[in-house]
């Protein structure tokens, strides 16, 4: 009686399981194709537009390529003069390298010390840096602005990167991955004669690089990307990064779309290659971490 | 078949110091070491983060305007003020409705790709790479993209393109209020760029069920598909989903940059960081009551947050 139930199960599994895998990867792929030439739209509007003319991005008709496409707006934008985009990239790429090599080293240290160094009061010093992480950053924008202009650093990149280095976060995250780091390469190299000082740098650094590359490239990323921070202390063209600079585009009267498409091209592309060559410990990073830019 | 796999368990954290150093004096040499390692940061955090906050619960109770040197005590008045203000409690509502879309869109899109991409078996880095690649993109670049090219209120706009290949009339997205059509701007924008980094936290929990829980429920007679779906994916990736909702809403009351880029001159459609931004920075340069502002929607992300994690039970991950 219960006999011929086995042999309904396998005859009926195999045939579901190929007529599925026909139809379903099929149907996969259609479906996971379709979604992502959506996603790819934005980056196809940028480069067909920042190789256009105005004529041709704003004419009647669409056309879904440049007949001709104007390398020469490149150099075009760097000789407009109504914003300096060369100086703000420079700004940008100055800010969003000091702001990752600073997280870096200040948050790694901190975390290092709370999550390895004896010291009784460890773990309430550990919950008040948690405790900032339930303020939201962007919150404080108010106030920090306000210690930011009292000290004078409106306008510089004291301002636009010393504030930004004490992320709680940043040192959750070193704190976390160092409890999970072999304490026994560690307690050799005690053993051996280094202090804390020389095991950090001469063995926990250098077997964690893996680690560091992943913060780094977020990071980076976010420094790059920043906008409300920048805005608010930039209030001189001189100290505007890429993003204000993008902005302002944006609300000028003047509208030129091949000029304003090109830019943001620009913004766009070292991040498109940390995005490529880094792919790999970024992924990782952001599975490890669950950070936003 | 009750094999529990025990990946990802955290190492205890040995707080206790180990019997294997008792020397005198190791004590004192690690508290100087604790302290050199951690005060460049702990002083940062202070000056960068504490101060402030504390800056901003003082301003609040005063009468503070283009000057950051309080002149009067108020009391809670800046308080009363934001919350009798129309404008600052319509972006309360403004930022509700925006995370009543965004949340469950962005939480239903990036599973949703998670799930396919995970069931690829040749290009899967390269869709995986699709994905996450708008995340890129800053906001200020996105929200350029989509004012002044994908929805764009004149013709020679992307949308309002192909709407015209089927007779469909201009629309403004923009510009106008009513009907709301800003919000589809807002949204589809948001959800591009962030739809691929919450897939990649879906993809690696995804990749950390056990296969044997699948086998198991074959066995059992679960048809693949929904009901293992239901049945076993979804409650396994509970901790995942709780955290991604977490950040999701954090992220939506955070909302500056496409708000303030792309709705820059009207005055519908302000979350609550864009009208601080103008109550402290514009005109009339208040920072008390942007301070007061700054605290109530402090608090509110406390509350809320704190209400998720008793709703959604954050951090009761160990019920394998």
């Amino acid at each position: 009686m219960t006999a011929t139930v086995p042999p309904v199960t396998p005859v009926d599994k195999p045939r579901r399981i190929k007529r599925g895998s026909v139809i379903g990867n099929t149907g996969l792929y259609v479906s996971i194709g379709v979604a992502a030439l959506l996603f790819l739209v934005p980056f196809y509007l940028i480069a067909r537009n920042a190789l256009s003319t105005d004529p041709e991005i704003t004419g009647e008709n669409w056309k879904f390529f440049p007949t001709n496409p104007q390398w020469s707006n490149f150099t075009e934008l760097f000789h407009d003069t109504t914003v300096d985009f060369g100086r703000s990239l420079f700004n940008s790429a100055v800010v969003a390298v000091l702001i990752t090599v600073g997280t870096l080293l200040v948050c790694s240290l901190a975390g290092y010390g709370l999550a390895r160094i004896p010291y009784r009061h460890a773990n309430k010093i550990f919950y008040l840096v948690l405790g900032t992480l339930m303020v939201p950053p962007a919150v404080t924008f108010v106030p920090s602005f306000v210690l930011v202009s009292s000290l004078g650093w409106v306008d510089s990149y004291r301002g636009l990167v010393i504030p930004v280095l004490f992320s709680g976060f940043a040192c959750f995250l070193f704190r976390q991955y160092f409890l999970g780091f072999p304490k026994e390469l560690e307690e050799a190299a005690r053993v051996d004669g280094l202090g804390y000082w020389g095991a950090y740098w001469r063995i926990v650094v250098p077997n964690s690089l893996n680690f560091f590359a992943a913060i780094a490239t977020i990071t980076f990323i976010s420094g790059w990307n920043a906008f409300l921070w920048p805005l608010v202390i930039g209030q001189d063209p001189s100290a505007w990064t890429v993003q204000i600079a993008l902005s302002s585009y944006m609300t000028n009267q003047t509208v030129n779309y091949h000029l304003i498409f090109m830019a943001t091209a620009i913004s766009i592309l070292p991040l498109v290659f940390v995005f490529l060559f880094l792919q790999r410990w970024l992924v990782q990073g952001v599975a490890q971490t669950g950070i936003k830019g | 078949m009750s094999t529990t796999t025990t990946r990802g368990v955290a190492r205890p954290a040995s707080a206790k110091a180990s019997p294997a150093r008792p020397r005198r004096g190791l004590r004192g040499s690690s508290t100087f070491n604790f302290w050199l390692f951690t005060s460049p940061f702990l002083i940062g955090l202070t000056v960068f983060v504490y101060v402030p906050i504390g800056w901003s619960l003082w301003l609040s109770f005063f009468e503070a305007r283009f000057t950051v040197t309080p002149s009067k005590f108020v009391g809670f008045d800046n308080y009363w003020q934001m919350l009798q203000d129309s404008k600052f409690t319509g972006s309360l509502v403004t930022f509700t409705v925006f995370a009543v879309f965004i949340v469950p869109a962005t939480w239903a899109l990036s599973l949703g790709l998670a799930l396919l991409v995970n069931r690829l078996r040749f290009m899967k880095a390269f869709f995986r790479s699709v994905f996450f690649l708008p995340t890129a993109c800053s906001y200020v670049a996105a929200a350029l993209i989509w004012k002044m090219s994908m929805f764009s209120g004149v013709r020679f706009g992307l949308m309002n393109t192909i709407l015209g290949w089927f007779g469909v009339e201009n629309i403004a997205w923009l510009a106008n209020p009513d009907p709301p059509w800003y919000w589809l701007v807002i949204v589809t924008l948001r959800l591009w760029l962030q739809a691929g980094f919450y897939m990649i936290l879906f993809l690696a929990a995804l990749q950390n069920i056990p296969p044997e829980l699948y086998e198991a429920a074959a066995i059992d007679g679960a048809k693949p598909g929904w009901q293992t779906f239901r049945y076993i994916t979804l409650p396994q990736l509970r901790a995942t989903s709780t955290a991604v909702i977490l950040l999701l809403v954090i992220a939506a009351y955070q909302a500056f940059d496409e708000f303030f880029n792309l709705l820059a001159k009207t005055t519908w459609g302000r979350p609550p960081l864009v009208e601080l931004y103008y109550t402290a920075l514009g005109e009339s340069q208040d920072y008390g009551e942007g301070s007061a502002g700054a605290v109530i929607l402090t608090l509110l992300i406390l509350i809320v947050t704190l209400a998720q994690g008793k709703f959604l039970g954050f951090g009761r991950s160990d019920d394998k």
